[in-house]
């Protein structure tokens, strides 16, 4: 019972593939999240899994049937989109039981309970007469996930549904979309351009880009050990520095010719990066001699601020998350260093920090 | 005290943006009012109110042959022609012929544009195809259809006598002369039904359809509850375009049977024509020039009603 992805590939015209080879299991009732940056083809691997665009390549299970040639209504699913795809002539009520009339083998007394309860439980219940145009956005979401919770089918596609609200109603409705799959032990394939969106819902991550699969993992294997620099570089507010390295013993690195670091492993090649979170970033005010970077603005954060800094060398900018009560100001010299906690990177932008290869293979 | 004088002013400034919004305009508005909308006035006042408002004067009297009035009668002309069995024939051929053509044009229009909004490789071919006769005139049209008509030498003569059928004499059976009428109007009209239905079924969001499909509805299920609610307003307001429209035809009558035979499609305009410049009989054309415009002018009243309140559904 699962839905699996084998050697999937998406191309339009033969020349580009819009996906390549992606190849994934989604467990029944997990919250699996496909995220990447816009273009990275997760809207399209979602209407794929819908039946609404068609495969080039590869193979779609669902509880071990092939669907990919099962037209959407015959695969037993139900999604969100993110313009909601609500029928504006319709009243809340309708919208909701539009499905259920739709398959025309659900008799009317059933409707009504099954939509009665599906409002009761997005609490949309005291607005069922009124029209879509006459709602907010966040009650117009509410329409569109009671339409799934309606329906009997027990895997709910989510295309980016939180986009079109503002920043407050996105995190009340997160937690919503996130009580309703437990709840209901949806199984809920969710896609999103939002790291943190995924971060915060998911089971499983799957982060696109460039057309393929870059990781599968937990939010908190992807973000302590991503698979490679763009995955870092993904995930993490302010995002992972990222700077140039040289070896200088086995263990022994220079970072950007600016500070050292010591890790805890062999370094096999001369070719590295080093990415260091911003709150593993140390950074301590000094006089010009000994500094290596300087401060270049600061965005104070309540609790904590973040430090932005231009290093000496390369002109390369990095972050730094510091306690508020901290004093940098702009233009202060400052020395940067780092704690042991770095990934380490090869010159193709792979993680080979120790344990991160064992944690990706898992 | 401060206080109060500024609310003073505010509420008195409210006022007069109230007076504004109110229509209620002052000495320099008024000069800036009747620069910008004295042009229209005339040309409108010239070339529509005046002719109307004139109708209206000389269907209240007895005039001569030169349309020139004589004697007052008051109602006495819509009088003569409400109990005239003539013209009630002519208001009933007229009402069949409108209803005959708005059903079918509009009828097939959607059906055509419902077709060509389909994403096959070359339909816009047919949706060029469908639209071309906007860019017929009402003569070539009239012209092309007489010799499709043509008892010998017409495409349907040709047809009928390739399968051994009777040749029908479209254009000298009262019958048959409608239905040439009618479906010569509903080939004109088509294009331009076409076209304004085949964008208000594009406009209909994608999402919906793909919606649609997920939750399991049928494509004729899809049709009936998402394209026809989506479109209600534009389908109203081609079907109200073509009764208007049709109640006004009058180039095509003209041309294919001039109202024959034995007036079976004699249509008000047609007859409006033909009492005032073959008879003489103005005041009686008027008078029924009048009715045609009260019946035109309720169409345009509901189109107005319907869509006020169906536009935002």
């Amino acid at each position: 019972m699962s839905t699996v992805l084998t050697n999937i590939t998406k191309s339009y015209d033969s020349e580009k593939n819009v996906l390549t080879d992606v190849n994934a299991e989604i467990q029944t009732g997990e919250f699996f999240v496909i995220v990447g940056p816009s273009g990275c083809g997760k809207s399209t691997l979602l209407r794929m899994i819908a039946g609404l665009t068609p495969i080039s390549e590869g193979e779609i299970r669902i509880n071990d049937d092939v669907v990919n040639d099962l037209p959407p209504k015959d695969r037993n699913l139900t999604m969100v989109f993110q313009s909601y795809a609500l029928f504006p002539f319709l009243s809340v009520w309708d919208n909701v039981a539009f499905g259920l009339k739709a398959r025309k083998n659900t008799s009317q007394a059933e409707i009504e309970e099954r939509v009665n309860d599906a409002l009761k439980m997005v609490n949309l219940e005291d607005l069922k007469e009124r029209k879509p145009r006459e709602l907010s956005g966040g009650q117009r979401q509410r329409v569109a996930l009671a339409r799934a919770v309606a329906s009997d089918a027990k895997i709910c596609l989510m295309d980016e549904p939180l986009s079109n609200l503002d920043a407050q109603l996105r995190i009340k409705m997160r937690q919503e979309i996130y009580a309703l799959q437990r709840k209901l032990g949806l199984t809920l394939i969710y896609v999103t351009h939002d790291q943190v969106e995924a971060m915060t819902m998911a089971d499983h991550i799957m982060v696109l880009h460039d057309s393929k699969v870059q990781q599968i993992g937990t939010p908190a294997e992807i973000y302590k050990y991503p698979a490679n620099e763009f995955v870092a570089g993904f995930f993490g507010v302010p995002p992972i520095n990222i700077l140039p390295a040289v070896k200088i013993s086995d263990g022994r690195l220079n970072v950007n010719n600016d500070f050292e670091v010591t890790v805890d492993q062999q370094v096999p090649t001369d070719d590295l990066k080093v990415g260091i979170r911003p709150n593993e970033l140390m950074i301590e005010k000094t006089d010009e001699l000994h500094a290596n970077a300087t401060v270049k603005t600061i965005e104070f954060l309540g609790d904590e601020k973040i430090v932005y800094i231009k290093m000496s060398n390369n002109d390369l900018e990095v972050a730094a998350v510091v306690a508020s009560d901290a004093e940098f100001k702009a233009y202060d010299s400052i020395k940067v260093s780092t704690t042991e906690k770095v990934l380490l990177f090869n010159g193709d932008g792979v993680n080979i920090t120790r344990n991160a290869e064992d944690a990706v293979n898992a | 005290m401060l206080k109060t004088s500024t609310t003073d002013v505010v509420s008195e400034k409210k006022a007069a943006t109230t007076q504004r919004h109110g229509f209620r305009l002052n000495a320099k508005d008024n000069y800036y009012a009747s620069i910008f909308l004295g042009p229209s006035l005339l040309v409108l006042g010239l070339f529509v109110f005046y002719p109307m408002l004139k109708t209206l004067y000389i269907s209240l009297f007895l005039t001569n042959t030169l349309g020139k009035t004589t004697v007052y009668v008051g109602l006495s002309n819509y009088a003569k022609l409400i109990s005239s069995p003539d013209f009630i024939s002519s208001m009933g051929v007229t009402l069949f012929y409108v209803a005959a053509v708005t059903v079918l044009t509009v009828g097939l229009g959607l059906l055509l544009a419902n077709l060509a909004s389909q994403k096959l490789p070359g339909i816009g071919i047919f949706r060029t195809l469908y639209s071309v006769t906007m860019g017929v005139s009402v003569s070539v049209a009239a012209i092309f259809w007489l010799f499709i008509f043509n008892p010998s030498t017409g495409f349907f003569a040709l047809l009928s006598n390739a399968l051994n059928l009777p040749v029908v004499n479209w254009l000298t059976n009262p019958t048959s002369a409608m239905w040439a009428v009618i479906i010569t109007t509903v080939w004109m009209n088509l294009g331009f039904t076409f076209l304004i239905l085949l964008g208000a079924i594009q406009s209909v969001p994608n999402t919906l359809y793909e919606a649609a499909d997920v939750e399991g509805a049928s494509p004729r299920f899809q049709f009936f509850n998402i394209t026809i609610p989506m479109i209600s307003p534009t389908l109203f307001f081609v079907s109200t375009i073509t009764i208007i429209g049709s109640f006004k035809s009058f180039g095509l009558i003209d041309l294919i049977t001039k109202g024959g035979p034995t007036n079976a499609t004699n249509m008000l305009v047609y007859r409006i024509y033909k009492d005032a410049f073959y008879s003489g009989n103005y005041a009686k054309s008027s008078a029924e020039a009048i009715i045609l415009t009260i019946i035109i002018a309720f169409f345009t009243l509901l189109q107005f009603k319907f869509l006020e309140k169906k536009v935002n559904y």
